[in-house]
C-alpha cells in the first residue's frame, strides 16, 4: 500500500519536473527569439536608415578619402546578412562595441546613464502607486458617484494626451512662467562637480552624504518629470485598481462579510485590496516597466542624462552600436520585469501555483 | 490596526501632495556662480577633442581656448598672422623652408616644458594619423614617410618646416593657425599612446595617444579641458601654467542646449550666462529684456543652394540664371536671417583675402521666367531640394520654394537629418541641397578650392569638393585656383580670386544667399564677452563676471 502510493508519488514529482523543464525550455526558447527579433529588426532598421554611419565618425567635413577608409574599417562594404552575423558574434562575447558619439564602449555607458533613467522611472512609479491606488478604490467605492467619473477623466486625460506635448506644457508653466523648478536637466551645474555619486542614484547618493542642499537640487529637477511619468502611470494603476477592486466587491465572501457585520472600511481595505492586490502588482510592475521604456521622449524634453536620451541621440547620429546596445538593455529589462511579475504572481496568489 | 493603517496612508498621500506643492514654492534661485561661466550651445557635432582629428565648429572654439599653436589670427586684424608659441619666424628666399624660433620658457599645463621637439610630434602625429584634418598639412608634400624630416627640430627652440612648392606665404601661415596645428604635449601623449599592430592600412605601432586624446587633454591654452560628455557638457578650467595673461575664471562650462526657445528661457532665468543659438525672434526679444546684453560678429560662413549638373535641366547655363534671379534676397534679409546674417552672393566671405562685395541678383520673376523660356521650360519644370531639419535653411527652402513657383518652377523640398542630407549631398543624388559652407582656415583657397576646383568630374574622382558634388565641372577655373597658390604678391593673388568670384557669380550652379552673422545674448553680469571674426577666434579667457 506504501509502496503503491511512492510510486504514484515519484511518477508525479517526475511529471512535475518534466512538466518544469518544459515550461523552463520554452521561456529560454521564448526569451532568445525574442532577443534574435530585437536585434534584427533594430540592426536592420539601423542600415536601411539612410544615413552613412562613416559620417557621424568623421564628421561632416572630412575629405573623401577619410570616409571611404572608414567605411571599409566599419565594414560597411559587406553585405548586410554578413555584417549582422558579424555584430550577433561580437554581442554574444559581451562586447558591445565603441559608441561613436561618446567613443566608449558601449556597456560602459549605459552603466553610467541607466541609474538616471532607473531614479526617474521609480520616483513616477512612486507617485502613480501613491495616487493612483487610492483613486482607483474610490473610484471602485463610489462606481457611477461624481468622484468616479472625475477619476474616469483624469485616467482619460494621462492615457490620451501625448507625454511631449504635456511636458512641453509643464516646463513652459511651471519653470518659464512661475520659475519654481529648476531648468531641464538631472542637476544643477552648480553642485555637479561639488558632489561625487556613488550608486548612481542621486537622490539616494546626497541623502546618504547628507547634502542637503543637493538633495533639494536633485528634487527641484526630478519632480516635474516624475510628476508627469508618475501621472500617466497613475492613469493605468487607477484604472486597473477600479476593476480589480469592482470585481472583488462583487464576489461572494464580500457579501458574507457584509453579513457578519465588518465595517465597510474593513471590507474594503483589508479584504477587497489585499485580493486585488496580486493582480495589481503584475499591473505596477508592467506599469514601471513602460516607464522605464517610455522615458524616451520625456528625457529628450526634459534633458535628462538617462537612456532614453541616450538611444535618441545615439540615433540622431547614427551611433548604431549604442542605438542596438540601448536596445537589447531596454528589452532585458522588460523580459526580466515580466518574468519577476510573473513569479511575485504566483507567490502570492495559490491559486495559480502549479498543483 | 485598521485604523493606524488607514492613517498611514492618509498620511503618505498628504505628504505626497505637500511635497508637490512644497517643489512649487517660489524661491529666489542661485544663479550661476561668479567664477564660472555658463554657455548654451549646440554642441552635437562634437565627436572628438583630438586637435590632430578634430575638424569641427564646436570643437575648433575649445582647442582655441585650450591648446596653442605657433602662430594665430590677430583677432584685431584678420588679414594679419601673429606669433602664438613661436616669438619669430623667417622664410628662406625660395619659399620653401619656415623656420620658428619659439618663446622660451613655455609650459604645458602639465607642467612639461614646451619645446621645439613638441612642435614636430604634434606635425607628425596629425600627418600619420591622417584623419579628417590631415590634409591641411598633407597638401605642403608632408607624408608619412617624410614628415620627421620636413617637419623637425632642429634644437629645443628651432621648428622647421619645408613645403613642397613655393606657396603664398600667407597661405602657409593661415593654415597653421588652424586646430590641427595645435602643439600637443609630446611627453604626456607618448605616455599615454596605445600599442598598435601596423595593418596595410595603418602602418605605425603606436596610436599616437589618438584615444587619450579623444576625450583627454594635452596642451598649454589658457584653459585645459577638465571633461567632455557628448551631448552634454565641456567642461574647462583655469590652466595656471599657461604663459600669457591668466584667464579670469575658474571654470568654463559648455552646455549642451539646442533650441532657441529652451536658451532664451534659460538665459531669462539666469541658469545659463550666454545664449550662442538664437534665432532672429528670440533675439531680438532678448535684445530688450533688461539685464540682458547682445554682441555679434560677422563670421566666414555661406549659406547657399546649389544645382546638380547632373540633371538636365539645372544644367542649362539660362536655369542656372534664372535660379538666381528667383530668391527675394531683399524678404529674406528683412525677416529669417535679420540679425543673424547679411545677403552676400560671391564664394568670398566678406573679411577674406579678395572678398568681392557684388550682389547683382535681386527677385525678378519677369526676367527668370524669360530666361526659361530660351531654355525651352516656358513652362517650368519639378525639382527636388534636400533640406536639414534646422533653421534657418528650412525657412529659406519654403520661402524660396513660393517665388520659384511663380516662374513655374514646381520646388519639392525633402527635409532630413543633418547627417541624412548630406550622405545624399556627398553622393552627388540630390537635385538640389541647401547648405552652409564655413572656410577651413582663414585663406580664400579654402573656398576658392571647394567651389571651383574639380580636376576629376568622373563619380570617382578624388577631389570631392562642392563643385564635384555638384558634377560641376569648370576646368578653367580649377587651374587659375591652382596658379593663385602660388603668386606671391598679395595683391595680384586677390586679383585672381576677385576673377574667379565673378565668374562663379555669372555662371556657377551655387546660388549664395547670405552671410552668417554670429551672435549670442548675454547676462550683462558678463564681462568683456565678444565673438571673434572667425570660428576658432570666439576667446573665453578675457571674459570675467561680476
Amino acid at each position: 500500500m506504501t509502496d503503491v502510493s511512492n510510486r504514484t508519488e515519484a511518477r508525479r514529482s517526475s511529471a512535475r519536473a518534466s512538466a518544469l523543464a518544459i515550461s523552463l525550455l520554452k521561456f529560454i526558447l521564448t526569451v532568445l527569439t525574442t532577443y534574435l527579433g530585437l536585434l534584427a529588426v533594430t540592426f536592420f532598421i539601423g542600415r536601411v536608415v539612410p544615413i552613412d554611419p562613416a559620417l557621424a565618425i568623421v564628421g561632416d567635413r572630412a575629405p573623401a578619402h577619410v570616409v571611404e577608409r572608414v567605411r571599409e574599417e566599419l565594414g560597411l562594404n559587406l553585405p548586410l546578412y554578413e555584417q549582422f552575423f558579424i555584430y550577433i558574434r561580437q554581442v554574444l562575447s559581451g562586447d558591445f562595441g565603441t559608441s561613436v558619439l561618446t567613443t566608449n564602449p558601449v556597456l560602459t555607458d549605459i552603466a553610467r546613464v541607466f541609474p538616471a533613467t532607473m531614479e526617474l522611472a521609480t520616483v513616477g512609479t512612486i507617485i502613480g502607486v501613491l495616487f493612483g491606488v487610492p483613486l482607483g478604490i474610490l473610484a471602485a467605492v463610489k462606481r457611477g458617484s461624481i468622484a468616479d467619473q472625475i477619476v474616469r477623466v483624469i485616467g482619460l486625460i494621462g492615457y490620451s494626451v501625448p507625454i511631449f506635448w504635456l511636458g512641453l506644457l509643464a516646463l513652459l508653466f511651471f519653470y518659464a512662467k512661475l520659475n519654481w523648478v529648476a531648468y531641464p536637466g538631472r542637476v544643477d551645474i552648480v553642485y555637479e562637480y561639488s558632489f561625487t555619486p556613488v550608486t548612481g542614484f542621486f537622490l539616494l547618493d546626497a541623502a546618504m552624504q547628507q547634502q542637503w542642499d543637493v538633495l533639494w537640487d536633485l528634487f527641484r529637477h526630478i519632480i516635474l518629470p516624475g510628476a508627469l511619468l508618475g501621472y500617466f502611470s497613475l492613469a493605468y494603476i487607477s484604472r486597473m485598481t477600479r476593476s480589480f477592486m469592482l470585481n472583488e466587491l462583487s464576489q461572494e465572501y464580500i457579501v458574507a462579510a457584509r453579513a457578519k457585520g465588518l465595517s465597510e472600511t474593513r471590507i474594503i481595505w483589508f479584504h477587497a485590496l489585499r485580493n486585488a492586490a496580486v493582480p495589481l502588482i503584475t499591473v505596477i510592475a508592467l506599469s514601471y516597466a513602460g516607464l522605464l521604456e517610455g522615458s524616451v521622449l520625456t528625457e529628450t524634453i526634459f534633458s535628462w542624462p538617462g537612456l532614453g536620451l541616450y538611444i535618441t541621440n545615439s540615433l540622431q547620429n547614427a551611433d548604431m552600436n549604442a542605438v542596438l546596445g540601448g536596445t537589447i538593455v531596454i528589452g532585458s529589462v522588460f523580459i526580466a520585469i515580466n518574468l519577476l511579475s510573473d513569479v511575485l504572481y504566483r507567490m502570492l496568489d495559490p491559486r495559480t501555483r502549479s498543483r | 490596526m485598521m485604523n493606524s493603517f488607514n492613517k498611514r496612508l492618509k498620511l503618505m498621500t498628504t505628504s505626497a501632495a505637500l511635497a508637490l506643492i512644497l517643489a512649487g514654492a517660489p524661491q529666489a534661485y542661485a544663479a550661476t556662480p561668479a567664477d564660472t561661466l555658463v554657455l548654451a550651445w549646440a554642441i552635437d557635432d562634437i565627436i572628438t577633442l583630438d586637435p590632430g582629428e578634430a575638424f569641427e565648429i564646436s570643437t575648433a572654439e575649445v582647442t582655441a581656448n585650450t591648446y596653442n599653436k605657433l602662430v594665430a589670427l590677430d583677432p584685431a586684424d584678420t588679414s594679419k598672422v601673429i606669433g602664438d608659441l613661436a616669438e619669430s619666424w623667417t622664410i628662406s628666399d625660395d619659399g620653401l623652408t619656415y623656420t620658428f624660433k619659439l618663446k622660451s620658457g613655455l609650459k604645458f599645463a602639465s607642467g612639461n616644458p614646451i619645446t621645439a621637439a613638441d612642435v614636430a610630434y604634434s606635425f607628425e602625429r596629425a600627418v600619420k594619423l591622417d584623419k579628417s584634418p590631415a590634409f591641411l598639412l598633407t597638401q605642403f608634400g608632408l607624408t608619412g614617410d617624410n614628415v620627421t624630416e620636413k617637419a623637425k627640430a632642429t634644437d629645443d627652440m628651432t621648428f622647421v618646416l619645408t613645403v613642397d612648392k613655393a606657396y603664398a606665404p600667407s597661405f602657409v601661415l593661415n593654415v597653421l593657425t588652424s586646430t590641427v596645428a595645435s602643439v600637443v604635449d609630446k611627453v604626456l601623449v607618448t605616455e599615454k599612446a596605445k600599442a598598435m599592430t601596423p595593418t596595410a592600412e595603418y602602418k605605425y605601432d603606436t596610436d599616437f595617444g589618438n584615444e587619450f586624446l579623444k576625450t583627454g587633454y594635452a596642451g598649454s591654452g589658457p584653459f585645459k579641458i577638465r571633461e567632455w560628455r557628448a551631448n552634454e557638457v565641456v567642461v574647462l578650467e583655469r590652466n595656471d601654467n599657461f604663459y600669457g595673461e591668466k584667464a579670469k575664471l575658474a571654470r568654463v562650462i559648455y552646455r549642451y542646449m539646442k533650441e532657441s526657445a529652451g536658451q532664451r528661457l534659460a538665459l531669462e532665468n539666469g541658469d545659463i550666462d550666454v545664449a550662442r543659438n538664437l534665432e532672429p525672434g528670440d533675439f531680438e526679444a532678448v535684445a530688450k529684456k533688461e539685464g540682458i546684453a547682445t554682441t555679434s560678429a560677422p563670421k566666414g560662413t555661406l549659406y547657399y543652394f546649389s544645382l546638380n549638373q547632373k540633371n538636365p535641366n539645372l544644367a542649362k547655363p539660362e536655369v542656372i540664371e534664372a535660379f538666381k534671379y528667383l530668391v527675394d534676397y531683399d524678404a529674406l534679409g528683412e525677416t529669417l536671417i535679420k540679425g543673424i546674417g547679411s545677403i552676400h552672393q560671391t564664394f568670398l566671405p566678406s573679411g577674406q583675402l579678395g572678398a568681392l562685395e557684388d550682389k547683382p541678383y535681386k527677385l525678378d520673376v519677369a526676367k527668370a521666367k524669360e530666361l526659361l523660356a530660351k531654355a525651352g521650360l516656358a513652362d517650368g519644370f519639378t525639382v527636388t531640394m534636400d533640406v536639414r531639419n534646422t533653421q534657418p535653411v528650412t525657412g529659406i527652402a519654403e520661402n524660396v520654394q513660393q517665388t520659384l513657383a511663380q516662374a513655374g518652377i514646381k520646388l519639392e523640398i525633402i527635409p532630413g537629418d543633418g547627417k541624412q542630407t548630406l550622405t545624399k549631398f556627398r553622393a552627388r543624388q540630390h537635385d538640389i541641397y541647401i547648405g552652409q559652407w564655413g572656410s577651413d582656415y582663414f585663406d580664400p583657397n579654402s573656398n576658392a578650392e571647394t567651389f571651383t576646383f574639380n580636376p576629376d568630374n568622373s563619380d570617382e574622382g578624388k577631389n570631392k569638393t562642392l563643385a564635384w558634388r555638384n558634377a560641376w565641372d569648370p576646368t578653367e577655373l580649377s587651374a587659375k585656383t591652382q596658379a593663385a597658390l602660388l603668386e606671391k604678391d598679395t595683391a595680384k593673388r586677390a586679383a585672381i580670386y576677385e576673377d574667379l568670384q565673378r565668374q562663379v557669380l555669372a555662371t556657377g550652379p551655387f546660388v549664395m544667399i547670405f552671410q552668417q552673422t554670429e551672435i549670442a545674448g548675454y547676462s550683462d553680469k558678463v564681462k568683456d564677452y565678444k565673438l571673434g571674426p572667425s570660428f576658432d577666434t570666439n576667446f573665453v579667457y578675457t571674459v570675467s563676471k561680476d
